[in-house]
Formats: C-alpha cells, structure tokens, sequence
C-alpha cells in the first residue's frame, strides 16, 4: 500500500507520491501564414523570408504539444483533468487558429510576423492565464515534422498573474463561450 | 555521457473509479473512462539511460540484460492484464499518471540487479497512453532550457 492512495484524503501521502510528473497533450490544427516586415524593404524580406514572403501565403498542419507538470493528486490518480485541459486548448486556441490565415485573422498577427516562434510564445499566452488549476511546462510546435519550436515561459517567470483566470474557469467548463 | 532510450509496448485495460467517491463524482471526474466496464489502450513504454559508453562493450548498458528486466516486471505483469486486478493497483486508480509512477518504482527497485547497469542510471520512464497523451517522469536535470527536466523556473 504505498503512493497515491484510494482514499478522499491526506493519509497514505507517501513516496513517489512527491514526485515530479509531467503530461503532455498533443493536438492539430491547420493555418496558413507568410512572412513579411514592414521594417525590412520588399528586397529585403524576399531575401530574408524567400518563398514564405508570397502575400497569398501558405499552410501547415501544426502539431501542438502543451505540457504540464505537477504531483499526482491522491484522491483522483491524475496529475491535471484531461478533459479540463482539453477543453481550454480547444477554446482557446484551437478555436482560434484552426484554419486561420494568421497574418489578417488574429489579431496579434497584425502587427507581429506569424513564424513559428512568435506562435509558440503567442499559444503560451493564450494558455498560461487559464491554466490556473496547473503548471504549465512548456509549449512545442511542430510547422512540419522536420521543424519545431519549444517555449518554456518567459525567463523571469509566468507572463500573467495565475489567479486572475481561476475563479471564471469552473464557470467556462465544457462550453467555449463567453 | 550517452543516453539511450528504448521502446516497449503493451495492451491492458483499465476502469477509472475511486470507490470512496460517490457514482456521479466518478462520473464527473473520470467521464468514459468511468464506464464500468473499463477499456483499453496499447502503452508504449520508453525507458532512457544514462550514463558514460563501457569502453570494453562500447555499450551504455546490455539492451538484451535491459529487455529481459523489462519484460520479466514489466511487461509479463501488465500486458494483457486489466490493471485494476493487478495488485499493484489495489489501493489505488489505475490513472496512467499512477502507472508510469508504478513502472518507475519497479524499475529503480529493480536497477541494482542489472549488472550491466552499474554505471548507468534510469534517467526517464515515458509512457504513451494515446498518441495524443503521454506522461514523464524524469530522474535528472538533463539540458537546462531545452527539456522538461531542465526547466528552472
């Protein structure tokens, strides 16, 4: 008898229950997007950018991989609610960037170049505010399966305050509106 | 310093259900995977290894001596099997959360006994339950900023 106990309890909190396990959910989505700098002259973003400068852009199936971490919780033998979880990468972001072209559809887009980086650090900000009821690890994008980027927060910790999203989450559970 | 990282699978069956909370709790808590008469997933289990190359077997540890472990504490328990019968589940959800933890335990219970290992340490248990879920334990700070273990925040 020993680690997370079947109990609805503190008792039997013992071994590896204290340890670090991490999660990862991996879904798809599809955009498309192309790179242009208003900064850069159209010489210099075709040289930069190459074929990804063409203004009718282009698409990719993205893969996500969202990655939480905590300790297992005693009374449920999970680390996070999957389907809680599942229900805010859906809300918001897979509601958001699936089947989108970036550049004109999202609005952080206009004013930020949509390559794959920018779009890690954006899907970490969508996400880390309603995460409230887990840690969030660190967030993989695959443009192709040859290519993809990790973030892992901003280095000085989390971007936004945890507790701001908590209390509402409960209430978005199961329904992307409002 | 090599790691290694092998691959294994098995099929079992699970029910997630914690009898100290009532039906519609479970119901909520665990959804299908509450449904009474369990279901099931084929895992796939990795297993990394760590540790300097054996100059002499130019191996970090013998893989068969590796594959024999695996499959005589792992394997040969769980596959085919319904985890909830499984003793090692008798006092707790068989979560995949929990089973990557219990594989962990038995394969750290387990490591002094392969001799090969001696300079080899178990660096992570991964275990896959869908493509789309996999769940990590990991034993060591690896590359800082470009892994999970790594992450000092």
């Amino acid at each position: 008898m020993e680690g997370t106990a079947l109990s609805g309890g503190d008792e039997t909190l013992r071994e590896n229950q204290h340890q670090m396990i991490y999660l990862t959910r991996r879904a798809e989505f599809s955009a498309s997007h192309y790179y242009h700098s208003p900064a850069l002259s159209p010489e210099e973003n075709k040289r930069l950018y190459g074929k990804c400068n063409n203004p009718h852009g282009h698409g990719h199936n993205y893969v996500l991989e969202v990655t939480v971490r905590g300790e297992v919780d005693g009374r449920s033998g999970m680390v996070v609610d999957l389907k809680q979880l599942k229900e805010v990468l859906h809300c918001e972001v897979l509601e958001v960037l699936d089947h989108r072209f970036l550049n004109e559809e999202v609005p952080v887009f206009r004013h930020l170049i949509p390559t794959t980086e920018n779009l890690a650090v954006e899907i970490w900000r969508m996400l880390a505010p309603k995460l409230a009821f887990c840690e969030l690890h660190r967030i993989r994008l695959y443009e192709t399966p040859d290519l993809y980027v990790d973030y892992f927060g901003p280095e000085d910790g989390p971007a936004v305050a945890k507790d701001i999203a908590g209390p509402s989450l409960s209430r978005r559970a199961g329904t992307c509106s409002g | 310093m090599v790691q290694l990282t092998r691959r294994y699978w098995f099929s079992a069956s699970h029910r997630l259900h914690n009898p100290v909370l009532g039906e519609r709790e479970n119901h909520a808590l665990y959804g299908k995977c509450n449904n009474p008469g369990g279901h099931g997933h084929n895992y796939h289990l990795e297993l990394t290894v760590a540790g300097p190359v054996n100059p002499r077997t130019g191996m970090v540890l013998d893989l068969a001596e590796l594959d024999g472990f695996v499959q005589d504490q792992i394997l040969a328990r769980f596959d085919q099997s319904n985890l909830n019968e499984q003793a090692n589940f008798a006092h707790r959800v068989p979560t995949t959360e929990n089973l990557c933890l219990e594989i962990h335990r038995i394969v750290e219970d387990g490591w002094g006994g392969l001799g090969s290992a001696h300079q080899a340490r178990l660096a992570r248990v991964r275990l896959e339950e869908t493509s789309s879920n996999f769940f990590e334990i990991y034993n060591e700070p690896a590359n800082v900023r470009s892994g999970p273990a790594g992450t000092e925040r």
